[in-house]
């Protein structure tokens, strides 16, 4: 069996995640080709067959060009599975490539069954075993489901060139935004999510925040919505934390949130849905309304 | 001009999900339903183009599945669409991405858009597939993800979602497909009257069968869910008691209260 891992760098620095694609040949006892859009003097430690192309000469990320080199690494290849990280990168290219090469797609891979592959869904809370049809399948795999493996060595280049389509062009970069709060030095993070039903309501989470000595931060949708600043955020678009306690209030548990907290030193999550994602890496899990729990607690804590 | 936006109907999150008679999928028994939350943005983006531009483009609101998801439909209707279309399909759910991008094409092409909005995924399914599908096959330009949207003289710019916080700006050439991200802009909550005057809209009914010619690419062999990593303590019951606990167990296995 044989995969091209297709990797990633953006101006030029190759992404570190992109190692977790060679934990994933492992697990599946598959032999290993890598495609790169990169810089020379940024390549993987890999020792293997490494399709390349200058991002110096062909630019950022151009959806078109990107995917007539992969297709041309796939017909020089001929791999089983041509293999994506479930990213930014990856769930634009993937469907791209899927259909330039007629073949099945399965996104945001997190286990290897015989001959099927399982993959999350519902939010997160249920898992569905999908088994791709056509001889070669393009995946994406979520980002930390696969360890990171380096294989060491150098790679040997076959160097791809492509023309640039015309049809979508980058412009440039938007640097995150400058932060206020840095939660990566909180030793206690109380965060607020949807589960406390409306902005009014963030004070109270605040309060539990401050008698713990803590910050407040939030997830996603309570950002979107203009609940809290985005200098609150925790996850994958926000700040990657790992407090010594961290309390989830009202959050489900988005796969980006919990890859911004999972590795804090306590974690408790207070929800009505015991079924909840944020269950799964949580310490303790408090079943309760979270704007009745959280002020008994808080008021629990000032006496 | 002519904008389509794409929607699914989904399950409320929150709900216990179990599988049905055929083990790959969910049974929709006690289930609500309501508009994937990524596709309301699509809808509020393509309704504030159409309001951009004056009210002149005609903006259709498309939707594949069983007879449930015109309650969609008409929720988009009363947002500000002009007029939708039910592709009537009661096995949506055994459906790959590819034939639901294949359906939505079949049905696109004729009406040749100039701006197609889809949602980034949905939350049931996850895919992140059927928006660039369609693009890819009806060969529009396409960016995924998008957090920002701005339209001027047939060019589409966009910014996306990348890690880390970071954005990338991207050009479109129209016609052009953008799928769209948590965060794009506030949906609107449809207003009474508007709810009203959404009732008097067209919805043309189509069967899946007249669009549709793709056989599937990938099955589902099974539906489940995960195994319970069982290492976390389970608190329920009475608040007070809850409280006492909670504090119990962190002046235990933590430093942070003593």
């Amino acid at each position: 069996m044989k995969v091209l891992l297709v990797a990633e760098s953006r101006e030029g620095k190759f992404l570190e995640y992109s190692y977790e694609l060679f934990g994933f040949a492992e697990q599946l006892g598959a032999e290993t080709a890598m495609l790169l859009v990169g810089r020379e003097d940024e390549l993987p430690s890999y020792g293997g067959t490494l399709y390349f192309a200058d991002s110096g000469t062909v630019g950022e990320y151009n959806p078109d060009l990107h995917k007539k080199l992969v297709v041309a690494a796939v017909e020089r290849e001929k791999p089983d599975y041509v293999v994506f990280s479930h990213s930014s990168y990856g769930w634009d290219l993937a469907p791209r490539v899927a259909a330039a090469l007629s073949a099945a797609q399965l996104s945001e891979v997190i286990g290897v069954a015989e001959g099927a592959f399982e993959l999350p869904c519902c939010s997160q809370k249920m898992r569905r075993t999908v088994k791709p049809a056509t001889a070669v399948a393009v995946l994406t795999l979520q980002s930390g489901a696969f360890q990171g493996k380096r294989p060491g060595g150098t790679a040997q280049l076959q160097r791809l060139e492509g023309d640039d389509g015309d049809k979508v062009k980058f412009v440039r970069y938007e640097a995150a935004e400058a932060r206020d709060i840095d939660l990566a030095k909180a030793e206690v993070i109380v965060s607020a999510g949807r589960g406390i039903g409306k902005a009014d309501n963030v004070p109270v989470i605040a309060a539990l925040a401050k008698a713990l000595g803590g910050q407040l931060g939030a997830s996603r949708p309570v950002v979107d919505s203009g609940w809290v600043e985005h200098s609150h955020q925790v996850g994958t678009t926000g700040q990657t934390v790992s407090p010594k306690l961290y309390i989830a209030c009202g959050i489900s548990g988005a796969i980006q949130h919990l890859a911004g907290m999972k590795k804090s030193g306590f974690i408790v999550a207070i929800n009505k849905d015991k079924d909840a994602p944020i269950n799964e890496v949580a310490d303790v899990l408090v079943v309760a309304d979270v704007m009745q729990f959280v002020p008994a607690l808080t008021a629990k804590l000032a006496k | 001009m002519k904008i389509l936006v794409c929607i699914k109907q989904v399950p409320d999150m929150e709900s216990r999900f179990k599988p049905d008679s055929t083990g790959v999928w969910f049974s929709e028994a006690d289930l609500a339903f309501r508009m994937n939350e990524y596709d309301e943005y699509a809808v509020e983006q393509a309704v504030r183009l159409k309001e951009q531009l004056g009210g002149e483009p005609e903006l259709t609101v498309l939707s594949v599945g069983p007879d449930r998801v015109v309650e969609a439909i008409k929720k988009a209707l009363a947002m500000g669409c002009d007029r939708g279309v039910h592709v009537q399909d009661p096995s949506a759910h055994l459906k790959d991405p590819w034939q639901i991008a294949s359906a939505i094409c079949a049905y696109a092409r004729k009406q040749q858009y100039d701006v197609i909005f889809t949602g980034f995924q949905s939350q049931d399914r996850g895919s992140c597939q059927v928006g660039v599908s369609v693009a890819e096959i009806l060969d529009y330009s396409c960016a995924t993800t998008i957090v920002g949207f701005e339209y001027a003289d047939g060019m589409v710019t966009v910014k996306r979602e990348l890690e880390g916080g970071v954005k990338g700006i991207v050009q479109l050439k129209t016609p052009a497909l953008v799928t769209c991200q948590l965060g794009l802009n506030v949906p609107r909550y449809p207003t009474l009257p508007n709810i009203m005057k959404a009732k008097k809209k067209e919805i043309e009914v189509v069967a899946v069968g007249d669009l549709l010619h793709e056989e599937s690419r990938a099955a589902t062999t099974s539906f489940y869910a995960p195994a319970k990593k069982g290492s976390g303590i389970v608190l329920e019951g009475d608040v007070a008691d809850q409280v006492d606990k909670l504090i119990g167990i962190l002046k235990e296995k933590t430093a942070v209260l003593r």
